[in-house]
């Protein structure tokens, strides 16, 4: 299948161009250095961009998508994170939706079947993967913050103690590598193996996949079995971290397989579906209120506009409205 | 039975043994190599040249769906790539919504069309790949260094009957928005992409003869002062003869402190109809002071199917006839669109309604500040609203010869967020209401398949598949629950469910929400009622010579 061997090949090819520049041809310099230093710069730059082009645009109407009872009467029940009038309503509906993945939890499958007849039933698998897979990307994201800072953040300490709570091996063996690894060779077979998944699929949906699979597998080898030095690690982020342009010491080329492939996720992420990080925050259906009738909402773009007045309508059927003994405005 | 509509055991043997190109042949291909298919019963006829040419639309000509020279105007393209590049900015919705989806596919089984019919462009993430693949090839740089890895295609004449097709098999119900995580509403982009298409004169009849109508007459219908008003007193004398009791509705009165406004098919099509007798008994039972406009004579708003402007324009005729006639504020109908017409799009439009007054119900002294700045209430927010302050008179048992159930317009459902006030009047004039399934109601509802103005005639085989889940799901508690009527407050659901319930759920009859309220309405001076608003016999409520027999 094209549309899976093509991303596939991308993400090997691209683990390998720093495997090779740094093993024989000593490219350390470009690698630990210029590539970060480029990719963080885009990456925010991107981001932003991303971000206020989107801010930029007008919300001309009051759009909420409403999954509960509005405000009415008030006698009757108002389903407040569902159909919030308040701004704190919305942001915990949004918020919600960040944390927990409020709407995919309400996910159900439709299936039809002979008779005709349709049957329903509950599905929370995507829910729990896409949790999973989210939540575990963030604590390894956060407890990477031991290579930024000289003193290691509390957070940073008390993650990383949770994290490696089952000590199995040496060093500690983390519970997210495994969920991470795991979330994503199911988010991945579950989009081979269902006919509607795979048709909706594009390479570009599997590129993340592929690139991230790549990322945690580099890490965890690192970690566990072709073992690189992890204060040459360290010292060379924290040089980073002080925007220095020195070389870095020598360390495995596993390492900078690892770094790359988090520098092409940098660069690919504001162009790119991962830009849903920033979007879900924007989503008028849900961060808009639902009390339209309550207090205007403003049109920027609104013109004056003509439209067909009582007078003109009264001009066209005078005669008959006069036989119907309608009220008239002119005789 | 119509030519358009195919006899049940074969629209099954369809669906059954066809039930999705995800099969059989297709089950390798993608979904951009797989073909368009107009056939007899699957589209609408487009609009008549001179009806385009009355709203000034671009492109007026005598074309079919059917032909292969669609006679589009010269540099067809540029036109819908600079349409959708200006709605890009006027929208952040629509530019949201094309760049944050990840194709997660909660929504996949979720679409009325995409169930019914399992053709996989009714996915609703297909149905906007089908719009971003071509802005995906009008944008990022990612395409032009990778290309094909992205998705992405030229606007072709291919993709434009893609679009025409699956456009209108989308009925803005916004049922896939409610399971996106990202909040993705489809609605929007097939309101967009409709928008865009009017704009090399590809269109539908249906929805375009009434817009038509409604700006030049007053209403959908395109019935004249003279007809609307003796139509509705024909109804007044039939509330006369079945009830004893005559109703006195004014037109166009200045000084009424209510203007009312209802769908046109309340006045003139069946069973609408016996919804606006029940108006019309209601608001004589509480001695409403009220006017119905036949200038402003239309609820609906058709325009809201072609383009803002339109929709805008239409809106804008509630707003000021009001002002002409001084009324206080107006109360409207049971209908669906133009309740998420009012309620979200109506004040931004064409407000500020500063010449009308917060509405207050005059019977009860409840003040509707829930609509203090539209000026503008729900008439089951008003009818809730006299039941619970036990101004009405009713009896319930009137509506024993009726077991029902109700359906949850996706617009008011999904576009408003009224769910409890019809259940609370309903449960009050009935005594026997059932549930339909609970992924089927409420906000997860099923559209009835032929919303956002796809109700012709020639669309019916896709009307009773897309219809198909809701009724399967009427179907439900009619077996459990022998449910035979269907209680609904949307005018396009009095129109489009009679015609799906005779095919898919015989024996099962639609009613409009006031309809029921009519029946048990007990009216002062009224004689002796056996018969509903539509002449059924009540069930217990025979004549007394029978009882004494």
């Amino acid at each position: 299948m094209k549309k899976i061997m093509l991303p596939f090949a991308m993400v090997a090819v691209l683990a390998l161009i720093p495997f090779a520049g740094v093993q024989y041809a000593g490219l350390d310099y470009l690698f630990g250095v210029v590539i970060p230093y480029a990719a963080a710069v885009l990456f925010i730059a991107g981001f932003v961009y991303r971000m206020v082009d989107w801010l930029r645009r007008p919300v001309p109407y009051n759009i909420t998508s409403t999954c509960g009872q509005e405000k009415s009467l008030d006698w009757i029940h108002h389903d407040k994170i569902e159909s919030p009038s308040k701004p704190w309503h919305a942001a915990v509906r949004v918020l919600s939706e960040v944390l927990l993945f409020r709407s995919l939890f309400r996910n159900n499958k439709a299936e039809f079947s002979k008779g005709p007849d349709l049957v329903y039933g509950s599905t929370k698998w995507l829910w729990l993967g896409g949790l999973v897979f989210h939540w575990s990307l963030l604590v390894i994201v956060l407890r990477h913050a031991r290579f930024f800072f000289i003193m290691v953040p509390g957070f940073a300490e008390s993650l990383d103690q949770l994290d490696s709570f089952f000590d199995i091996t040496l060093p500690a063996f983390y519970v997210t590598d495994a969920l991470a690894l795991s979330a994503i060779t199911f988010l991945f077979v579950r989009r081979v193996s269902d006919a509607k998944m795979r048709i909706i699929s594009l390479p570009t949906d599997y590129f993340p996949l592929f690139l991230l699979g790549g990322i945690v597998g580099a890490g965890v080898l690192m970690r566990y079995i072709a073992k690189v030095d992890v204060m040459a690690v360290k010292d060379q982020m924290l040089r980073l971290m002080s925007f220095s342009f020195d070389p870095p010491a020598e360390i495995g080329a596993l390492f900078y397989v690892h770094l790359f492939l988090v520098c092409m996720l940098l660069l690919y992420f504001p162009f790119s579906k991962l830009m849903h990080m920033g979007a879900i925050f924007l989503s008028p259906t849900r961060t808009m209120l639902n009390n339209s009738r309550e207090k205007m909402h403003v049109n920027v773009w609104r013109q004056p506009m003509k439209i067909r007045t009582y007078s003109e309508y009264e001009d066209d059927y005078r005669e008959k409205m006069k036989k119907a003994k309608l009220p008239l405005e002119k005789e | 039975m119509s030519k358009y509509l195919p006899k049940q055991a074969d629209l099954i043997r369809e669906m059954e043994e066809k039930p999705s190109p995800l099969k059989g042949d297709h089950a390798k291909q993608e979904w951009w190599e797989m073909p368009v298919e107009f056939r007899e019963g699957n589209f609408c006829f487009p609009a008549k040249p001179e009806v385009i040419e009355e709203l000034g639309f671009a492109n007026p000509r005598k074309w079919a769906v059917t032909d292969d020279d669609w006679q589009l105007p010269e540099g067809w393209q540029k036109t819908l790539m600079d349409g959708m590049r200006e709605r890009i900015k006027k929208y952040r919705s629509l530019k949201l919504y094309l760049d944050s989806c990840v194709r997660c596919g909660a929504c996949a089984d979720k679409c009325h069309f995409f169930l019914g019919t399992g053709d996989p462009k009714n996915m609703p993430v297909l149905r906007a790949e089908l719009v971003r693949s071509v802005y995906r090839g009008d944008f990022p740089m990612v395409e032009k260094i990778l290309k094909g890895f992205a998705g992405s295609r030229k606007l072709t004449k291919e993709v434009l009957r893609e679009w025409y097709m699956y456009f209108y098999q989308c009925t803005e119900c916004r049922r896939c928005s409610v399971f996106c995580p990202m909040g993705i509403d489809t609605a929007e982009i097939t309101i967009m992409v409709r928008e865009i298409l009017q704009l090399v004169g590809l269109n539908n009849n249906w929805i375009l003869a009434p817009v038509a109508n409604c700006n030049r007459t007053g209403n959908h219908l395109g019935i004249e002062p003279h007809t609307f008003v003796q139509n509705v007193e024909s109804l007044v004398d039939d509330i006369e003869e079945l009830t004893g009791v005559a109703v006195n509705p004014t037109f166009n009165r200045k000084g009424a402190e209510i203007l009312f406004i209802t769908p046109s098919g309340d006045v003139f099509g069946d069973p609408g109809v016996y919804t606006m007798m029940g108006y019309m008994l209601l608001f004589e039972h509480i001695g409403l002071d009220y006017t119905i406009s036949t200038y402003a004579s239309e609820g609906g708003n058709f325009g809201f199917f072609t383009s803002n402007d339109m929709m805008r324009k239409l809106n804008a005729k509630m707003y000021h006839e009001a002002e002409r006639l001084g009324v206080k504020w107006i109360l409207g109908g049971e209908c669906g669109h133009m309740w998420r017409v009012v309620h979200q799009y109506m004040s931004t439009m064409n407000g500020p309604a500063n010449f009308l007054e917060e509405p207050v119900s005059p019977i009860t002294g409840t003040k509707f500040s829930n609509a203090k700045a539209t000026k503008m209430v729900h008439i089951a927010e008003f009818t809730a609203d006299l039941i619970h302050n036990s101004k009405l008179k009713l009896d319930p048992k009137r509506n024993d010869h009726l077991r029902t159930t109700f359906h949850d317009s996706c617009n008011v459902a999904r576009g408003m967020g009224m769910f409890e006030e019809p259940r609370y009047v309903l449960n009050k004039v009935c005594n026997s209401f059932h549930e339909m399934p609970e992924n089927t109601i409420r906000e997860q509802t099923f559209c009835c398949g032929s919303g956002s103005g796809i109700n012709a005639e020639e669309n019916m085989a896709m009307r009773m598949k897309g219809g198909f889940p809701r009724a399967n799901a009427v179907q439900k508690v009619k077996e459990k629950h022998q449910v035979n009527s269907l209680v609904t407050i949307c005018a396009i659901d009095r129109a489009s469910l009679p015609p799906l319930m005779r095919y898919w759920n015989p024996g099962v009859s639609v009613y409009g929400l006031h309809e029921l309220v009519g029946n048990a309405l007990v009216m002062q001076g009224e004689k002796m009622r056996t018969e509903d608003l539509r002449e059924d016999p009540m069930t217990g409520f025979d004549d007394k010579e029978d009882d004494v027999d």
